[in-house]
């Protein structure tokens, strides 16, 4: 086989695992949509807390640390422990849900009836002051996220692809555990909201409130479950994101890619978010690798909401959200 | 009629005593007065009618009833006790069910699945315990299954059971609401309007089924139409309703008598 087209392929697999990451950002953003209506800027902002929020829990890091030492001359910084990543993904979801419930209380609570803007709007507040919070809370620097996920190149991939073609592919394990993960978690996810109480209670709020209200189903309560589960899902984007680059603020801009991935998906498809993010990451990874030479690189920053724009002007509703028929 | 005495109607059904009382309702929008100090009763086993030309307030009631809206004076009673200010949620957990005007139907759903929905008040299962006793929760899902099965038979959807439900008809879309308020067991069923916009042979089916419904489950009705022909058919007494205020209150013949309501139904000037 020629050279170039085993890289492109190269290329292609290791763009396809970048796009699991997309997708897991736009899932965040699609479960919200549906079931609130609610455009979620802060959904990025979200595997950004807790990221920092796992690092901070696992490494025994004083919360507030920096803030109560200029306050009261005190010298914390750590616990002094290290726990378990299991442990500290458990109380990083724990926290995740407080998050939920604190955004239900003080914010969607008091907006409901608003219009979208308004509510779109409080989520822009919601994402600066999360920023803001996250950095109080656990400080600014870059931090290294380890829980244990394999990492580096495999060299079984390697070596058999290099029997096969005499040309060994690079993929990373860490890609190839997101991209197992991310199956696993979107499987439960389908399962949780066909198979049981709840899940049927969320799918009927994403289609009509005042059905909803009429069989029995707590809007508020459902409120709180969905952006708990988003918050799972950003959690889980963080990890993966922070195991890859750090745990570093510019989490939360990456995380605007899924803005394309969504005018691709659909705001409202499931389906739509992992294939629209799946599209982008190897869309633009193929881009920068044969036309990027050409335009002098750095194609990775524009490539996908140019993209995006192109399918607004001829497919506004995405590629699988409902189709958009004007009553007239 | 005193609140605890049990009648039987001419065809044999028995009517209990007082389910729900309202008291001295009075509903404002702004400075509109939807609803102007009414007062009624449902009874137990009766099929309760509201009528009256549109506009007159009759879905603002059974708004209230249901807890969507919240009435500024007036108390309503529920088996005897008074219902403290409630979302409507909680009425349907109450068992209280209904149905919309504007049908309101789970549109990227099939028939079966929104009739399901209708169990959710009957499914105690909670997150964590589905998880955990996952046996538990399939049991109480075949159960639930089961008995909606029987109901989408009962009301003779069965063979669009799978289908969406934007894809139906809107008389068949007003069928699946009813199955999925019925799959609720409710103790109190509100029907806004079931039979509008349907043509007569719709109208004979779903008073058939109203009539069914209530015979066969016991089910206490109350169904809100302006069309007086088929109300006065089907229910054991009417309220009668013009611009928020109460003009007639009794059994069809006592309505039908009643001087308020020919003048309002024929369209004699208001003063
Ligand atoms: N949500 C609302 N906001 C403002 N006005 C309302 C609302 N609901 C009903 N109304 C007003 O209350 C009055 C009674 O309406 P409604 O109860 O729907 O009458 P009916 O069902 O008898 O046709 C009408 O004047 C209507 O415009
Ligand atoms: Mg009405």
């Amino acid at each position: 086989m020629p050279d170039t087209l085993l890289f492109a392929i190269e290329v292609t697999l290791n763009g396809l695992m970048a796009g699991v990451l997309y997708a897991l950002v736009a899932l965040g953003f699609v479960l919200i949509f549906k079931a609130s209506g609610v455009f979620n800027y802060a959904q990025g902002v979200m595997a950004l807390f807790a990221a920092l929020t796992l690092v901070g829990i696992m490494e025994g890091q004083v919360p507030f640390g920096h803030l109560l030492n200029v306050i009261f001359g005190t010298e914390l910084t750590t616990f002094g422990w290290t726990l378990p990543s299991v442990v500290g993904i458990l109380l990083t979801m724990g926290v995740m849900v407080v998050l939920a419930i604190l955004i239900e209380k003080l914010i969607l609570k008091h907006l409901v009836n608003q219009p979208d803007i308004i509510l779109f709007m409080a989520t822009i507040g919601l994402a600066y002051f999360m920023e803001g919070f996250g950095d109080l809370m656990w400080g600014s620097d870059i931090k290294k996220l380890d829980v244990g996920l394999p990492q580096g190149i495999s060299d079984v991939i390697d070596t058999t692809t290099f029997g096969w073609f005499g040309y060994g592919f690079f993929i990373d394990k860490l890609d190839i555990t997101a991209t197992v993960v991310a199956a696993l978690l979107v499987t439960v996810l389908v399962l949780f909201s066909q198979y049981t109480k709840q899940g049927r209670a969320m799918r009927a709020v994403a289609d009509d409130h005042q059905a909803a209200l009429s069989v029995g189903i707590s809007l508020r309560f459902i409120w709180v479950l969905v952006w708990s589960i988003a918050g799972f899902v950003a959690l889980v984007a963080g990890i993966m994101w922070g195991a890859k680059s750090g745990v570093q603020f510019s989490l939360s801009l990456i995380a605007l890619k899924a803005l394309p991935v969504l005018m691709l998906g659909g705001f409202t498809s499931i389906p739509g978010a992992i294939v629209g993010g799946l599209i982008i990451g190897v869309g633009e990874k193929l881009f920068e690798f044969f036309i990027g030479p050409m335009v002098g690189g750095a194609t990775e920053n524009w490539f996908a909401y140019v993209l995006a724009l192109l399918f607004l002007v001829f497919r506004p509703q995405g590629l699988f959200g409902e189709r958009i028929i004007e009553r007239v | 009629m005193n609140d605890t005495a049990v009648t039987t109607t001419p065809d044999g059904r028995t009517i209990g005593g007082v389910l729900m009382e309202m008291k001295h309702i009075t509903l404002r929008f702004g400075g509109v007065e939807a609803i102007k100090d009414i007062s009624f009763d449902i009874r137990e086993g009766e099929i309760r009618a509201i009528i009256g030309p549109n506009g007159a307030g009759k879905s603002s009631m059974l708004n209230i009833i249901s807890g969507f809206y919240v009435p500024q004076e007036g108390e309503v009673w529920f088996r005897g006790v008074k219902r403290p200010p409630m979302k409507p949620f909680q009425v349907a957990k109450l068992g209280i069910a209904r149905t919309f005007q504007n049908i309101a139907l789970f549109d990227g759903m099939s028939v079966l699945d929104n009739v399901m929905t209708g169990r959710l008040t009957h499914m105690s299962s909670g997150l964590f315990g589905q998880a955990l006793w996952w046996g538990h929760a399939q049991a109480e899902e075949v159960e639930n299954r089961a008995k909606v099965e029987r109901i989408i038979d009962f009301l003779e959807i069965q063979n669009i059971r799978k289908t969406p439900v934007a894809r139906l008809p809107y008389g068949l879309k007003k069928r699946v609401e009813l199955a999925r308020a019925l799959a609720a067991e409710p103790s109190l069923l509100l029907l806004d309007e079931p039979m509008a916009g349907m043509n007569v042979e719709e109208k004979e089916d779903m008073s058939r089924f109203i009539l069914d419904v209530n015979d066969e489950f016991g089910t206490t009705i109350a169904l809100i139409e302006h069309d007086m022909g088929v109300v006065m058919d089907i229910s054991d007494r009417v309220v009668v309703m013009d611009y928020g205020k109460k003009i007639g209150d009794g059994t069809p013949d006592e309505v039908r008598a009643n001087q308020d309501v020919i003048d309002a139904y024929l369209g004699v000037a208001h003063d």
